[in-house]
């Protein structure tokens, strides 16, 4: 290789060197950069006086006593004699020079047997008996102090007075009322970020699987079987919700009687569990006949509703044993409140879980159909069967994605929001198919990963900060609006973190388990689980630490916690207040960083 | 018997890895599968079982398409057709016999193994199983405390935890020293000759096919260069597979 000439190389080092010149100029215009507020006197007391404020956080206080000690003072001298009396000189006492002065003179003030290192104010007090402050006193560790100050404008024929307050501290310290405001909101802090973990863990698991790539490449289904998945789900999911709701209905019936609700409680476990056990049997060595299958998935929708049933009136228990809990428990109340409100997630969760589950249910079996048709019919039949469900699925989608845009933007007009969207949905299906080979798969796996992995990245630009603001409108303003926002965040952010892991376990043992025979699902607890363990818990840890910092500061936007306080006293000027939030949060902050390092040494 | 007809696979970025393979193994027999490093003995096994996806060609067995199956069909294919492999493929974290057990997730109602529920039939097979490689003291260690030739053991018992009617070994005894290797070479041929499972094994050294195999077929670059007895293999049949360049040691 040839090397450069000398000057050529320094022309580039003095045109780097320039660029980064003018890169830093800008900088420095751009963000004012200003050198003369700094050095500015009057900026500087202030900044003083805050530094000094913070440096002495509102935490502690003690009980204050008030001793006054007074002078007597002729303004101005009379004409007569000074007849002054003697100070007593057994307990504190003032000398003052002169003993008389006309208005504005300066006189020297001087204090004996003062309690030693303590401050407070120097008085005036004229006739009328106000109190004119002049100035302010300190005395030495031997209780003296001398202090010159100057005589306000009220003459007076009568004696008058200059008083000195001191305060003493009396007692044990307390705890300010700040300490205490303080402490409650840095535990609502702590357990903010606590049950945002929790949350956001719980659902970052499941999610991460479907983010990882390894994972679902290998997911391809021919078009048959994606179309009628696709038609099944909303299907599924509207019977879920139904069947959810007769069931609810029905259950109304028991719940007035707590006997009744009690005997269908065991009576829904025991139709829920012996059919479900019948109909999944522990071992499958001989393939089912036709009739055997559809006799198990009779039992197992019996399953199903009695299992709906079983959770229905299990949550009204649970609600109602919590709310006798909390009238009764006086100070333990709240674990009450807590119970009835587990029972009322649960209630909530049902639908949820019956939705989920009749989508899922109806959409696989379809997925097998289309297989199915795929397989066994051939020729002109299966193209035309794979067209009109293509069409169909297409139309569907379309539509569904109409009806989302007409909800946000309130169209409202049905050709452009639905028949529109749904012809051209059908077209493209149609197109599609008529493209794809017989035997063609499609990716469905990729496509789910970039869909769960764009929403993904998508909700972790968005800072928790923001993401506040809107579920402050939703719960209002408090720890609950932050609990949301910060566990939403952390789906985000862990189901991202998660499934890097996932991506970058042995292939290996799923190469093994999958050789097995087992299904995906048994193949990603056997093979993927196990290797995961480690670092899920890991980064579960980080996230934790994260989400307490996070919690500190999500209260500036109204999200509860310590920095609703301490934004409040921010803009109060109470910066001693403020001093002592911003000490609980270093604290915390800390103490958390320690644990979750130790904690992550231990289990990794 | 297992027949493979025509057998192509590309993989992505037209690289070829099979190239027309066609072969029968009998039921009963312990086939060998030699040739160089990337002639495609790994994407024959896998193709086998369809870990890999065949691009075209058919695989028949007993009658069975295998490469036609469903997905459903082909669980009740997999759990048939043991596999061993070269680096053990054990799930580290998980103890010896939940390995093993693993072995059983084709026949298991898959919602009772979500939570690591097995029958306990099962469980004394595991244990029993690990009796025959003889490792049952082990069964509650950690797979990745076990050396190398333990953890091939596990493997195998993963395996005949299966029942199998076909074992696909690739390249089983590649990372262990030759002592090991025997030890092992010898419960697969313990398997085939008592069991009478079918045994497909990739192998390395040329010793072992005279050993062990029955019959042997050969690949290089993807194609079927040779198929027949171990003691066909004469010096120019072996440049033929090794390249020209190959000696032959031991």
């Amino acid at each position: 290789m040839k090397k450069p000439s000398n000057l050529w190389r320094s022309i580039t080092l003095g045109l780097a060197v320039l660029a980064g010149l003018i890169v830093y100029a800008y900088g420095f215009q751009v963000t004012k950069v200003s050198l003369e507020e700094t050095r500015s006197p009057r900026r500087q007391t202030q900044l003083i006086r805050i530094i000094r404020a913070i440096a002495q956080p509102d935490i502690l206080e003690y009980q204050k006593q008030e001793f006054e000690v007074n002078a007597p003072i002729y303004v101005p001298c009379p004409s007569g004699d000074l007849n002054l009396p003697e100070p007593d000189r057994s307990g504190p006492y003032m000398v003052i020079t002169p003993p008389c002065a006309d208005p504005h003179a300066e006189i020297n003030v001087e204090g004996f047997n003062f309690e030693p290192n303590t401050e407070g104010p120097i008085f005036f007090i004229p006739p009328s008996d106000v109190r004119l402050q002049m100035g302010n006193i300190q005395t030495d560790s031997s209780g003296h102090f001398t202090v010159t100050v100057t005589l306000p404008k009220r003459p007076s024929e009568e004696l008058q007075h200059v008083l000195v307050i001191t305060r003493r501290n009396v007692g044990a310290p307390y705890f300010t009322q700040t300490a205490k405001d303080t402490w409650d909101k840095i535990i609502e802090t702590v357990f903010l970020a606590l049950l945002a973990t929790t949350i956001g863990t719980a659902l970052a698991i499941p999610v991460s699987f479907f983010a990882a790539r390894n994972l679902m490449r290998d997911v391809r289904s021919p078009l048959a079987s994606i179309s009628l998945s696709i038609l099944a789900w909303p299907a599924g999911l509207l019977i879920g919700v139904q069947a959810t709701r007769l069931v609810t209905n029905f259950s109304h019936m028991l719940t007035d009687n707590v006997a009744l609700s009690v005997g269908g409680l065991f009576a829904g476990f025991l139709v829920a569990w012996f059919p479900a056990r019948w109909a999944l049997p522990q071992a499958e060595i001989q393939r089912p006949s036709t009739l055997m299958r559809l006799a198990r998935l009779l039992a197992l929708l019996i399953a199903a509703f009695s299992t709906i049933l079983f959770l229905i009136l299990f949550s009204n228990l649970i609600v109602s044993l919590g709310n006798v809990l909390a009238a009764h428990l006086s100070i333990f109340g709240f674990v009450g409140t807590f119970v009835s409100d587990l029972g009322e997630i649960l209630s909530m969760v049902v639908v949820l879980i019956a939705a989920a589950a009749g989508g899922g249910a109806l959409s696989s079996t379809a997925g097998r159909i289309g297989q199915f048709l795929n397989m066994r019919v051939s020729g002109a039949t299966n193209r035309i069967i794979s067209l009109i469900l293509a069409g169909l699925a297409g139309a569907t989608m379309l539509a569904i994605i109409g009806a989302v845009i007409n909800w946000l933007y309130q169209i409202d007009n049905p050709i452009k929001t639905l028949w529109i969207p749904a012809g051209v949905g059908a077209v493209l299906g149609v197109i599609l198919s008529s493209r794809a080979k017989e035997a063609d798969t499609l990716p469905v796996g990729l496509s789910i990963y970039f869909i769960v992995r764009t929403i993904l990245n998508s909700l972790r630009s968005i800072e928790p900060l923001i993401m506040v603001i809107v579920f402050a409108v939703w719960v209002g303003i408090g720890p609950f609006a932050g609990v949301l926002a910060l566990s939403l965040h952390t789906i985000a952010a862990l189901s991202k973190l998660y499934s890097e892991q996932v991506e970058s376990i042995l292939s290996g043992p799923l190469e093994a388990v999958t050789a097995t025979g087992a299904t995906r699902l048994q193949t990603i607890i056997y093979a993927v689980v196990p290797q995961i363990v480690p670092p899920y818990i890991s980064f579960t840890m980080y996230r934790w630490d994260i989400n307490v910092r996070m919690s500190t500061i999500i209260g500036f936007a109204g999200g509860g916690g310590i920095g609703f306080l301490l934004q409040q006293n921010i803009n109060l000027l109470n910066y001693r207040a403020a001093s002592a939030q911003m000490v609980a949060i270093a604290i915390v902050v800390a103490s958390m960083d320690y644990l979750s390092s130790k904690m992550r040494e231990r289990v990794v | 018997m297992l027949t493979v007809n025509n057998l192509t696979k590309i993989y992505d970025g037209n690289v070829l890895a099979l190239d027309d393979v066609s072969f029968q193994a009998k039921d009963g027999e312990f086939l060998a599968i030699i040739g160089l490093s990337g002639s495609g003995k790994s994407t024959l096994l896998r193709c086998i079982n369809r870990l890999i996806e065949p691009t075209s060609g058919q695989i028949l067995w007993d009658g069975r398409d295998i490469t036609a199956a469903s997905s459903e069909e082909l669980r009740t294919i997999r759990r048939k057709i043991g596999m061993v492999f070269q680096h053990f493929n054990l799930v580290h974290r998980s103890s010896v016999l939940t390995n093993v057990l693993a072995g059983r997730l084709g026949y298991v109602n898959p919602a009772m193994s979500l939570i690591n529920r097995f029958p306990k039939e099962d469980i004394d097979k595991a244990i029993k199983q690990l009796e025959r490689v003889g490792i049952a003291d082990k069964a509650h260690q950690r797979a990745d405390e076990l050396s190398g030739g333990q953890q091939q053991r596990v493997g195998v018992a993963r395996a005949l935890i299966q029942d199998p009617e076909i074992i696909l070994a690739d390249e089983p005894v590649a990372s262990l020293d030759p002592v090991l290797a025997h030890s092992i070479m010898r419960y697969l041929e313990l398997i085939n000759k008592e069991d009478g499972v079918t045994v497909l094994c990739s192998l390395h050294f040329l010793d072992l096919v005279h050993r062990y195999a029955h019959r042997v077929v050969a690949l290089n670059e993807g194609k079927l260069v040779f198929e027949g007895l171990p003691e066909e293999i004469d010096d120019d049949m072996f440049k033929e597979i090794y390249g020209q360049e190959a000696e032959r040691v031991g």
